[in-house]
């Protein structure tokens, strides 16, 4: 499974040669027609070419290059690019080859010696190409070598800008092949229920379709086994389907890693039912250098209602459905399985445009001094992990970035959620042993003091009164903070028992000797008391009680 | 009713009064938890009103006084705004306060307890010396808390000279004259000395509270709170009894810890913002001048805007400050959250513990406002839930927003907590004009790139916003 690239901050910009060099004459790039078959991109637009010439380069287009993603070549003259009429002489003048597929054997026989190729290269699955190229003594950088988690370089990710329309497209053709809406309606001809759609897998292909889903309208659920882009998923829109069983599927560098035998079991448990109930299933899921898992089985194809679809994107790497034919849309069990692998060619124009927007800014990366000439600079992490061969010299694999991989994850949401807090305040770090100590002697002065003097009647009020600060303290501390403002109010009722104390000074049975006591004074003192703290008590809590009921859910 | 049956009444009701602030932990039990605290105050007062310390002589003059102060206290209970609620609180404290003292008073007068030794005599009298001193310095303070709560007296810190040899001086002399008191051979002896003491007492609560600025008045009123539960505990004292001695002693506890609280999310020392007077302290001034000052434009932003900006996020956070209650504005806040929500956007809000004049001030507002309180989300809760918001909306707030809190060291306010506003994709503030907060503190957070600015009175901005929601 794919996915864009973790922002890892970057590790600096790496110095630029400075040697001053003789003025030499710009380097020609040159964009061959892509001869693979199916292929409609092209890896430069002339929007691109006119900013390759401000960089100082030289272009060529070899003649109906840009034909299939509707790029003619007046429109690339216009642009300030030479037409080179067949692909031999392109191929033979080109200082530096923009390409998109890896090139056929023919094509790198026709590279000049020395010259740099710049493209999909695909180095772990074509090792002879690599032989081919580097015996012409080529500069190779393959665009899918680049190391996706330098935040420097995902201006240059053309995998991710690929995904994201392959995504896109999947859900297009998925579209095309269903027989409904996507989206509910209640029309005068009755009501129509939204599309269901399942997405396995949500990196950047899989988002871009969750987004896509969503936006037309269907009901959309998705499933990874990485738990981090569960809030990426909702964010567009989606809802995040868990698979039942508690495991870490972050493989590093963005990628998923192969899951363990428990897991898989609970995950196709989900798969099963997730295909019941869809109408709809696209599935993203690869994993680096091994063949596609297989998440839809033939036994789920057959649960599913008939006119359903799945577009299968794996398909080039075998499928994640056991029953999809790669490159064809076929129809089993009621089912059409979609299985084409030419998703991104479809949107030819589209992807030629965000490709070789991806190609222009390697190429400033290449040539900071915009003088039409490239610098491989081995000392920049992101051109060094692009470089697969330099000067003839296979130097791929790279060795491993010097960024923390993936920066390693403080365990996913789950972990923090599952810890209550306890409101997080005070008590909850405990004090350090001196201050605890030097509390603990002012204490033991104190109450060594109070026993000296204090006469008994007057310790058992002070017991009382300690015990209660404590009580106060414990239940406080309880309290949550949004309710504040009524603790202040409920305690200021409260602090109105003080009543109890006017009340028994306002007529106290008479004991004999009451000659001299101010009856009068002591009276008026203690009905005004009573008065103040009445509005209080009944003030206090009533207005409690009054924004207490506001308080709801 | 006997004497041991009123004990027990007694022990009832503190039961009834724990129960009633350890419901306040969550706002379902919240309610149940004031309906103790009735209940137990009904009991306390009625085992006290049958009990064998008053005489029957005394029930009219007791209804009367209760059914005053009663209505007093509902009527103001019913009319008050919400907004107004640390003014409410303050006076109520205040009141306190004052009954205290007369029950001081009264008690000291009252010839008629006899103590077996001079001990107890002198404990009882240095109870109602410092109870009447507690009771007076709550009673001044609230009083002029309450006045800068309501804009009565002005906000800004009143700075004495030498003020702090004024309250040393004033603190010896009370010290001086408790002496007298409890060496005073008759009544009038040492009533002059508890005069002397009282109005000394109620100075210092003026001068206390003067000094404070506005910013720190969430402190004051927990303090002021704490006070007034210290009276209530030095009353019991005073009359040997335990339920006052309790029900003070939470009262207290809890408003010390609730200053204390408010202290932390301020970054201050307890004893510094008691002492008053933000950001005068030496070299603050001086440090503000450098590479800290933040300088460049500020963004503003128009009401249609901001609707616009808000129709198209996902996640929205509204902060909001003492401005919102100024303006009234929590109504008009609710209806847009409401709007937005209906519309699928995860709006949120976020409460600084000192938001507001009082603690949990923002809360109260916003329950009026009918705001569900499962989205108002305390500053720990949500602060690391910027990052991925996509509109962060200020409303009169300043000071608790300040990243110079966390980016600049030599910022008055440096290592206060703040809510990290900016680290949303694009955070609004909504304020009159660019004057700085009660701390008196230049705020970057104006100036950074994802930064608009909303001018204009809250109410009437966020009523624009809403009329460009609706349409």
């Amino acid at each position: 499974m794919q996915t864009a690239a973790p922002a890892v901050p970057s590790a600096g910009e790496s110095t630029v040669a400075l040697a001053p060099e003789p003025a030499r004459a710009p380097q020609l790039i040159g964009v061959p027609r892509e001869t693979f078959p199916g292929e409609k991109r092209v890896a430069t637009v002339p929007d691109v070419v006119a900013k390759l010439v401000k960089l100082g380069f030289a272009v060529a287009v070899e003649s109906g290059a840009g034909d299939a993603s509707n790029f003619a070549d007046d429109t690339y003259r216009a642009a300030g690019a030479e037409v080179v009429p067949d692909a031999a002489q392109l191929w033979s003048r080109a200082d530096i080859v923009f390409k998109v597929r890896p090139p056929a054997p023919e094509e790198v026989r026709m590279l000049r010696e020395g010259a740099t190729l710049i493209g999909f290269v695909w180095p772990a699955q074509n090792p002879e190409l690599m032989q081919q190229l580097a015996a012409r003594r080529a500069t190779v950088l393959a665009i899918d070598s680049l190391p996706r988690q330098l935040s420097r370089a995902q201006k240059m990710d053309a995998l991710t800008s690929m995904a994201g329309i392959s995504g896109y497209r999947a859900v297009i053709e998925a579209a095309n092949a269903f027989g409904r809406f996507f989206n509910g309606q209640v029309t005068a001809a009755g009501k129509i229920p939204p599309a269901r759609v399942f997405i396995a897998g949500a990196g950047v292909a899989g988002l871009a379709a969750i987004g896509t889903a969503a936006n037309l309208g269907a009901i959309v659920r998705a499933n990874d086994t990485r738990a981090e882009v569960a809030d990426q998923v909702v964010s567009l829109g989606g809802e995040f389907v868990k698979v039942d069983y508690e495991e870490e599927g972050s493989g590093g560098g963005g990628y998923a890693k192969v899951m363990s035998e428990g897991f898989q079991q609970a995950q196709r448990a989900m798969y099963a039912r997730e295909a019941r109930d869809a109408d709809i299933i696209i599935t993203t899921a690869l994993i680096p250098g091994k063949p596609a898992p297989k998440l839809i089985t033939a036994e789920m194809v057959r649960s599913m209602k008939p006119g359903s679809v799945i577009v299968d994107m794996a398909a080039e790497q075998g499928g994640n459905c056991e029953l999809t034919e790669p490159g064809q849309a076929v129809v089993k069990h009621g089912v059409t399985i979609v299985g084409y692998t030419d998703l991104v060619s479809r949107l030819a124009k589209q992807s030629s445009t965000l490709y070789s927007t991806n190609l222009l800014r390697l190429a400033e990366e290449l040539c900071k001094a915009k003088d039409g000439r490239i610098d491989v600079n081995m000392d920049d992490d992101a051109i060094r992990g692009l470089t697969v061969i330099k000067e003839g010299n296979i130097t791929w694999p790279p060795p491993p970035p010097k960024i923390p991989a993936a920066a390693p994850k403080a365990k996913p949401s789950a972990a923090p959620v599952a810890a209550p807090k306890g409101h997080g305040h005070g008590a909850s770090e405990p004090m350090s042993a001196k201050s605890l100590a030097i509390v603990f002697g002012v204490g033991a002065l104190l109450f060594l003091l109070v026993g000296l003097y204090a006469p008994l009647t007057f310790l058992s009020h002070f017991t009382v009164f300690v015990l209660a600060c404590f009580v106060g303290y414990m239940v406080i501390w309880n309290v949550t903070p949004s309710l504040h403002t009524p603790l202040m109010s409920v305690t200021n009722a409260i602090s109105s028992i003080i009543a109890i104390g006017a009340l028994i000074q306002v007529s106290p049975p008479m004991t004999g000797t009451a000659a001299d006591r101010p009856t009068h004074i002591i009276l008026a003192l203690a009905v005004l008391a009573l008065a103040l703290t009445a509005v209080n008590m009944f003030g206090g809590f009533a207005v409690t009680r009054r924004m207490l009921a506001m308080f709801r859910k | 009713m006997n004497a041991s049956l009123a004990t027990v009444s007694y022990i009832g009701s503190t039961i009834l009064f724990i129960l009633s602030l350890g419901g306040l932990s969550n706002p379902e039990t919240a309610r149940r938890g004031n309906v103790f605290g009735m209940i137990g105050m009904a009991i306390a007062v009625l085992a006290t009103v049958l009990g064998p310390r008053v005489t029957p002589a005394g029930l009219p003059l007791i209804i009367g006084a209760l059914v005053i102060g009663g209505s007093v206290g509902l009527l103001a209970a019913k009319k008050v705004q919400m907004t107004q609620m640390p003014e409410l609180v303050a006076l109520m404290h205040s009141l306190v306060g004052l009954a205290a003292c007369l029950v001081g008073f009264a008690s000291y007068i009252d010839t008629t307890t006899v103590f077996p030794t001079l001990a107890e005599k002198s404990i009882h009298e240095m109870e109602i010396y410092i109870g009447i001193l507690i009771g007076a310095v709550t009673f001044s303070g609230s009083i002029i808390a309450f006045g800068k709560l309501s804009g009565k007296i002005g906000g800004k810190p009143l700075l004495l000279p030498a003020r702090h040899w004024i309250n040393l001086i004033g603190l010896l002399v009370v010290l001086w004259f408790g002496r007298a008191f409890l060496h005073a051979e008759t009544v009038q002896d040492g009533m002059i000395a508890l005069v002397v003491m009282t109005v000394i007492a109620l100075l210092f609560g003026v001068h206390m509270v003067m000094a404070i600025g506005g910013a720190d008045m969430p402190v004051v009123v927990s303090m002021l709170n704490s006070y007034s539960g210290w009276a209530a505990a030095a009353t019991g004292f005073m009359l040997s009894n335990d339920l006052l001695i309790v029900v003070g002693a939470l009262v207290g506890s809890s408003g010390a810890i609730l200053s204390y609280i408010m202290c932390r999310a301020m970054n201050r020392n307890f004893l510094s913002v008691i002492a008053g007077g933000f950001g005068t302290g030496g070299g603050a001034p001086a440090a503000r001048g450098d590479a800290a000052q933040p300088a460049g434009e500020v963004s503003p932003i128009s009401a249609a805007e901001t609707a616009e900006l808000l129709r198209e996020s996902r996640s929205v956070i509204i902060v909001p400050g003492y401005g919102m209650a100024v303006a009234q504005a929590q109504h008009t806040v609710f209806e847009i959250t409401k709007l937005l929500r209906e519309k699928g956007v995860n709006v949120r809000f976020g409460i600084h513990p000192v938001a507001g004049r009082m603690p949990g001030h923002m809360n109260v507002l916003l329950a009026e406002a009918k705001v569900p309180y499962d989205i108002v989300l305390e500053m720990d809760e949500i602060n690391e839930d910027f990052p991925d918001t996509d509109v962060a909306m200020v409303i009169g707030a300043n000071d608790i927003v300040n990243p110079a809190a966390q980016e600049d060291p030599a910022s008055p306010i440096a290592g206060m907590p703040v809510l990290e506003v900016w680290k949303a994709k694009t955070s609004i503030v909504m304020k009159r004009s660019m004057a700085s907060g009660y701390a008196g503190v230049d705020n970057p957070l104006f100036y950074k790139d994802n930064n608009r600015m909303l001018f204009g009175d809250a109410k009437k901005m966020l009523d624009e916003v809403l009329a460009a929601l609706k349409a």
